[in-house]
């Protein structure tokens, strides 16, 4: 309940928060939303000798469509998500997932950007943006660099970020015009952290997919790819049996462990039954 | 005699007055409380479930700047404070001297200037543990070569507690021997938590000149509080003042004594200073009052559709303490009350407790003593017995239920049972429900691939302790208590020896004097809490405030009322019998221009009496029940099943109570809202559960899973009335009617989802992957 | 008396540092020196002596504590009282004015959406929140936006009544 002392600083340009964080190296973690490391630092799970609070900084949270990508800057809040019309409709995956995420009060101050790089494998938004393709920009003093969402996600709460860098936006490519999708989450409750959670987000072209991303959450080491069953749909036809088969291989594709929330197997089903169900949704709204 | 909609007695749903303060923010809380001087205590919890403690090394934790001081169990130990009593009899560790026997379990406490510091402290405390091996359930506790976790007790030379028998054994052995069939269940009430969203805590400051303690505490029995408190600390009885300010939530959590307050009471004394023990959520649900956690086995004898006996044997996980807060008589509390409803002839109970590893209480949750466990049993095995006789659960419990011309009704365990009407009760849900038309749409959906369930539970609630030939905790019999005072201008104080956690007290009791006095309730201020200024009582709790102090109340306000009809005599000159009374007024027969309203009564008492009278209108009633009440009702529950996932979802819940006559039937209606949340809550997520070392799982909010007002279903509430034969206000209690009886309407209804495919049983809490599981098995799965 | 060790050693100890922490609560300018760690509901709590404000866990799982920060909520004991410096925040004790009960709060009262009060505050601060947004919000709509306020009490419904019927007045312009 009461967390351990720490340095704060409230940088108010990017600049400043960079080279702050050059300064104290992995002493120090930034704070965005704060609704994942503070309650870690409450518990005492986490106790960082300095806190970098970015949410001074101007510019991180537009939300925007520019070049005919998605940019979510990462102080984009999820409440924000939930409410944007970018998101819905050929990204419906992501205009999904925003509303899931924790509660409707944590989602004012959670931010895109914190929860990818807080990188919980029950955490949504990484399967949301892996099955749109998403890429993550990351600053440091010394330049920035894209990662690929699929490069990003090292195992639980472990990034390719270093301890210099900042997400400063996440990229979504256009799905193309006739594009759809979803989020499925089973949870206990509103709240909970989702016992399996699958993303589904489906370009077609010409009558069959030209693109097809598949996410699941909670059921492995982090947000992943469901490759096999991506790779199953992709140039075909989304009928009946294809949605079947690539349900089929994203259970498969799943690393699901028993726990209090299911066993692996339960698990497991669940993953085919949303992926099922995402897909039929996809082919029903592209 | 109803009263005028401008006095609002019983049966106005009278907006509440504790609201003005609350809606504000202006409510007294205990961790609100702030005294000049006040020091912080945090508690260091032991993370292994068993262990003997080597060493406690306190020396860095007590030279962090801001510390005033490091109390360990030894230091408790030379005040004669490392043990205390328990509500049932056994002694608790208040620190752990020689072992810890539950994870959580208080170790040490620092006494800091502020919380944050004595966080830090808490970190600075070294402990060198030898872990033991860990026993997590009352089948390895009472295995012939289980170590013995309360070496502590001496002659204790196993883990079994107790063992208590009711009913009669060779009766029901007869009729087993004669049945035509036996339906039996196995089943499992998981250990859950009350988790009032409040904290337990304490606000403890022993004056160092006046050497009288005042304690704030979050207690819902604040007099017998005083009374154990006295007995453990040695501080003298008359010198203790407990004040149980506002209480945010209590549902039993609040009735046990735990360490903290012992501990902070400690530390105020030797200080000489006021110490706040604010508990985190984490410590309430490692360490305070859980609930159930009861092992059951039941089997029923029919003769055809009719139930002849009953018999069931149980384990009890008591945890490391046997702390149930419950009658001494009872070990068992009132499980008793499992023949239920039904007219079932014979019964044998027997239950055995057990010490394990984990965290002391039981009897807690809105459980009325155990009524919640018994209910869920008979009404599980009740619905099971319909599906293997092949008769509609309705049907069945009708054809069993006790019948009106049958009460008082002595169950086969030795209950009188008040009063009841079952068949009306359930007849009036299943007309609301639409009852014959829903398993016509039951069986079109499951045609077409689709599963509803209905579930039903017809539940008698036993409650109002007690008589106290019979009821006692810890020798303090179970009566209660109000004190009524009318001030000149007719203005009234009543004082009342319960103490409410949000049941609506203030207003509620005020409306049972508005009813005899004719005193409209916002001219009646209700007075709970404070040991200095009420009278004695045993609290709040297993729905007891009504059938006690709610009788005393009526008694006191009819004495009153008596005196009034004297002194209007004496004013209106004439004789006591030629005089009437209407709400507020005494008249006289024939003339009722010619009377005399209450509030000159009142006046009339301090200054116009008649002679040889006693001035004042004031008096105090202790009602010792001549029997408990037996609330009681039908819920029914409806529900769908997601064949792919398991996850199910509450389409619609019909409850019907009867709880007698309804003071505040607003009130009561969101007593039975509120239940039927918890009841929800319990069927389907809410678990505390150990790892084989014992560990904890289930001790944040992050684990142990509330429903939200997303998930929480609607409730259509309705009601039938009767009344109490022997309560003055014919009123039975509601308080835990809901958490009582309807789990089992819950489950009940999933497993009704899948009957018609053998499933006869799902163990709580019915999450999803359990309910799949059955799918599964059934071969039901999407 | 048995010896209780309360004394510390000679040891230099240098005084946490803190901060200074300007925030307008319920309209009134407050300022005090805090240390970065402490929780905005313990300030709100023990530094302004606001305690409508209640806290129920430590998980940030409960919603007790919430407030309106810069007129949205937030819960309270997972914000720094740093992070709030410069901000706005409403309190339960921000309600009543001059003219009255908020609507809100009558509803509730009215409505008997509450019982022991310790969720309260929260409640009635997030459905605000709510009805600022969405004036006419449906039942699923508002137990949508309350999902991460729990009560232990009431079962819901009566704050759902409560909150429509404040949105009834508040749309009467009560």
């Amino acid at each position: 309940m009461y967390p351990g002392r720490f340095e704060y600083f409230a940088p108010a340009t990017l600049d400043e928060a960079l080279s702050t964080l050059d300064r104290l190296g992995d002493e120090a973690k930034v704070l965005a939303g704060g609704q994942s490391l503070i309650p870690l630092m409450k518990l005492r799970f986490a106790a960082p000798a300095a806190l970098v609070d970015i949410n001074r900084i101007g510019g991180l949270d537009r939300l925007s469509e520019e070049d005919g990508e998605l940019r979510i800057g990462a102080l984009v809040r999820h409440k924000t998500c939930e409410r944007s019309e970018l998101l819905r409709g050929r990204l419906g995956v992501l205009g999904d997932a925003a509303p899931q995420i924790s509660d409707p009060i944590v989602r004012n101050m959670g931010t895109v950007g914190g929860s990818l790089a807080h990188a919980d494998p029950q955490g949504d938004w990484g399967s949301a943006l892996l099955a749109a393709d998403a890429r993550v920009v990351a600053e440091r003093s010394s330049g920035r660099r894209e990662i690929p969402l699929e490069e990003f996600f090292h195992g639980p709460f472990t990034t390719a970020l270093e301890p210099d860098e900042v997400i400063t936006e996440v990229r979504v490519p256009d799905p193309g015009q006739k594009a759809a999708g979803t989020y499925l989450k089973l949870e206990r409750k509103v709240g909970d952290f989702a016992t399996v959670g699958v993303a589904v987000q489906v370009s077609f072209s010409n009558g069959s997919v030209s693109r097809a991303g598949i996410a699941l959450t909670g059921v492995g080491p982090k947000n992943a790819r469901a490759t096999q069953a991506e790779q199953a749909l992709t140039g075909a036809e989304l009928d009946d049996d294809a949605i079947r088969e690539a349900a089929r291989l994203a259970a498969e594709d799943a690393e699901p462990r028993s726990d209090l929330r299911g066993s692996a197997d339960y698990k497991r089903n669940v993953v085919r039954v949303f992926t099922e169900r995402g897909l039929r949704t996809a082919a029903r709204n592209a | 005699m109803a009263t005028q909609p401008e006095i609002r007695g019983i049966g106005h749903s009278v907006e509440r007055k504790e609201d003005a303060r609350l809606i504000r923010g202006k409510g007294n809380f205990v961790d609100d409380v702030k005294l000049p001087g006040m020091l912080h205590l945090e508690v260091l919890r032991s993370p292994f479930a068993h262990a003997r403690i080597r060493s406690i090394d306190t020396s860095a934790a007590a030279a962090l700047p801001g510390v005033v001081a490091v109390v360990t169990g030894e230091l408790m130990a030379e005040h004669g404070l490392a043990w205390m009593p328990t509500l049932s009899g056994d002694t608790q560790a208040v620190l752990a001297t020689d072992k810890v026997r539950f994870q959580g379990q208080e170790v040490a406490a620092v006494v800091a200037e502020d919380p944050y510091t004595a966080k830090d402290a808490l970190e600075l405390i070294a402990v060198d543990y030898e872990p033991l091996p860990a026993l997590t359930s009352p089948q390895a506790a009472l295995a012939s070569d289980a170590p013995v976790i309360r070496d502590d007790k001496e002659g204790q030379d196993s883990n079994h507690i107790y063992h208590w028998e009711s009913g009669d054994r060779e009766a029901t052995e007869r009729a087993f021997g004669d049945a035509d069939r036996v339906v039996s269940l196995d089943t499992h009430y998981p250990r859950c938590h009350p988790a009032p969203l409040e904290c337990c805590g304490c606000v403890a400051d022993v004056n160092p000149a006046t050497g009288k303690a005042t304690i704030y505490m979050t207690s819902q029995a604040p007099h017998a509080h005083r009374t154990l408190f006295a007995m453990v600390a040695g501080l003298p009885e008359h010198q203790i003042r407990i004040i149980s300010p506002d209480i945010g939530g209590g549902f039993g959590n609040k009735v046990p004594i735990y360490p903290g307050y012992v501990v902070a009471t400690a530390a105020s004394l030797l200080l000489g200073k006021p110490v706040k023990w604010a508990e985190d959520r984490s410590g309430n649900l490692i360490s305070t009052g859980f609930a159930r956690d009861y092992h059951m086995h039941g089997e029923l004898a029919l003769k055809g559709d009719r139930m002849v006996a009953l018999r069931v044997k149980m384990q009890s996980d008591n945890g490391a303490f046997f702390a149930d807060a419950q009658p001494s008589k009872l070990r068992a509390g009132l499980f008793g009350i499992v023949t239920g409803s039904y007219d079932i002839p014979a019964a044998h109970v027997e239950a055995d407790g057990a010490y394990t590893n984990k965290a002391p209480g039981g009897v807690a949750y809105r459980c009325s003593f155990r009524v919640t466990e018994a209910s869920y049993l008979i009404e599980r095995l009740v619905q099971t017995a319909a599906y293997e006789v092949g008769v509609d659960p309705a049907e069945f419990r009708l054809r069993n239920f006790i019948a009106p011309e049958q009460f008082p009704y002595r169950s086969a365990t030795g209950f009188d049972y008040d009063s009841g009407d079952y068949a009306a009760a359930m007849q009036l849900a299943l007309d609301k429900l639409g009852y014959e038309d829903l398993r016509r749409e039951q069986a079109e959906a499951r045609e077409q691939g689709r599963l509803l369930g209905i579930g039903l539970a017809s539940f008698t609630e036993v409650v109002g302790a007690g008589k106290g030939k019979d009821y006692d905790i810890v020798g303090l019999r179970m009566f209660d208590s109000a004190e009524l005072r009318v001030h000149p201008t007719g203005k009234a104080v009543l004082k009342l020896g319960v103490r409410h956690q949000g049941q609506g007290h203030e207003t509620t009791f005020a409306q049972i004097v508005a009813e005899e006095l004719g005193i409209p309730p916002e001219d009646v201020d209700v007075q709970e809490g404070d040991t200095d200024h009420t009278p004695y009582g045993l609290g709040t709790y297993a729905s007891r405030s009504t059938p006690t102090a709610g009788a005393a109340t009526a008694v006191i306000s009819r004495k009153l009322r008596d005196k009034a009809r004297e002194l209007a005599a004496h004013k209106l000159e004439a004789a006591p019998e030629d005089l009437e009374w209407e709400p507020g007024r005494f008249f006289v027969k024939g003339s009722p221009d010619r009377g005399a309203t209450i509030q000159e009564l009142s006046l009339a008492a301090y200054s116009d009496l008649p002679d040889g009278m006693e001035p004042g209108l004031e008096g105090v009633h202790y009602y010792d029940p001549p029997n408990m009440t037996y609330p009681f009702g039908t819920y029914a529950v409806v529900v769908e099943l997601d064949r792919g996932t398991g996850a199910w979802k509450v389409l619609r819940v019909v409850a019907v109570d009867d709880c007698g006559v309804r003071i505040n039937p607003m009130i009561v209606e969101g007593q039975i809202m509120g239940g039927l949340t918890e009841g929800y809550g319990i069927a389907a997520m809410e678990l505390i559960t150990f790892d084989e070392e014992g560990n904890c799982i289930g001790s944040n909010f992050m684990d142990y899973l509330l429903p939200t007002s997303w998930e929480t279903p609607k409730f259509e509430l309705d009601q039938t009335v009767t009344p109490s034969p022997h309560h003055p206000l014919g009123a039975k209690g509601v308080g835990e009617s809901a958490t009582v009886g309807s789990p089992a309407a819950y489950v009940n209804a999933v497993i009704d989802a899948l009957a018609h495919a053998g499933v006869r049983n799902i163990e709580m809490p019915l999450t999803s992957d359990k309910v799949w599981a059955a799918l599964a098995e059934a071969g039901l799965a999407e | 008396m048995a010896h209780v060790d309360t004394t510390a050693p000679e040891a230099a100890q240098t005084s946490p540092i803190t901060r200074r922490v300007d925030v307008t609560v319920n309209g009134e300018p407050r300022s005090a020196e805090v240390e970065p760690r402490m929780l905005l509901a313990h300030f709100l709590r023990e530094t302004l002596g606001l305690t409508g404000t209640h806290i129920g866990c430590d998980t940030t799982s409960c919603g007790a504590c919430t407030v309106l920060l810069d007129g949205t909520p937030a819960k309270s004991c997972t914000v720094f009282a740093v992070q709030a410096n410069g901000r706005e925040v409403r309190t339960v004790e921000g309600l009543e004015t001059s003219d009255g009960l908020h609507p809100m709060q009558a509803a509730f009262h009215q409505e008997h959406g509450l019982q022991c009060g310790f969720c309260t505050p929260g409640m009635m601060l997030t459905a605000i929140a709510l009805l600022e947004e969405n004036p006419e919000p449906s039942d699923d709509e508002i137990r949508w936006a309350l999902s991460g306020n729990v009560c232990r009490c009431t079962g819901y419904q009566n704050i759902v009544n409560a909150v429509r019927s404040a949105a009834a007045a508040m749309r009467e312009g009560e």
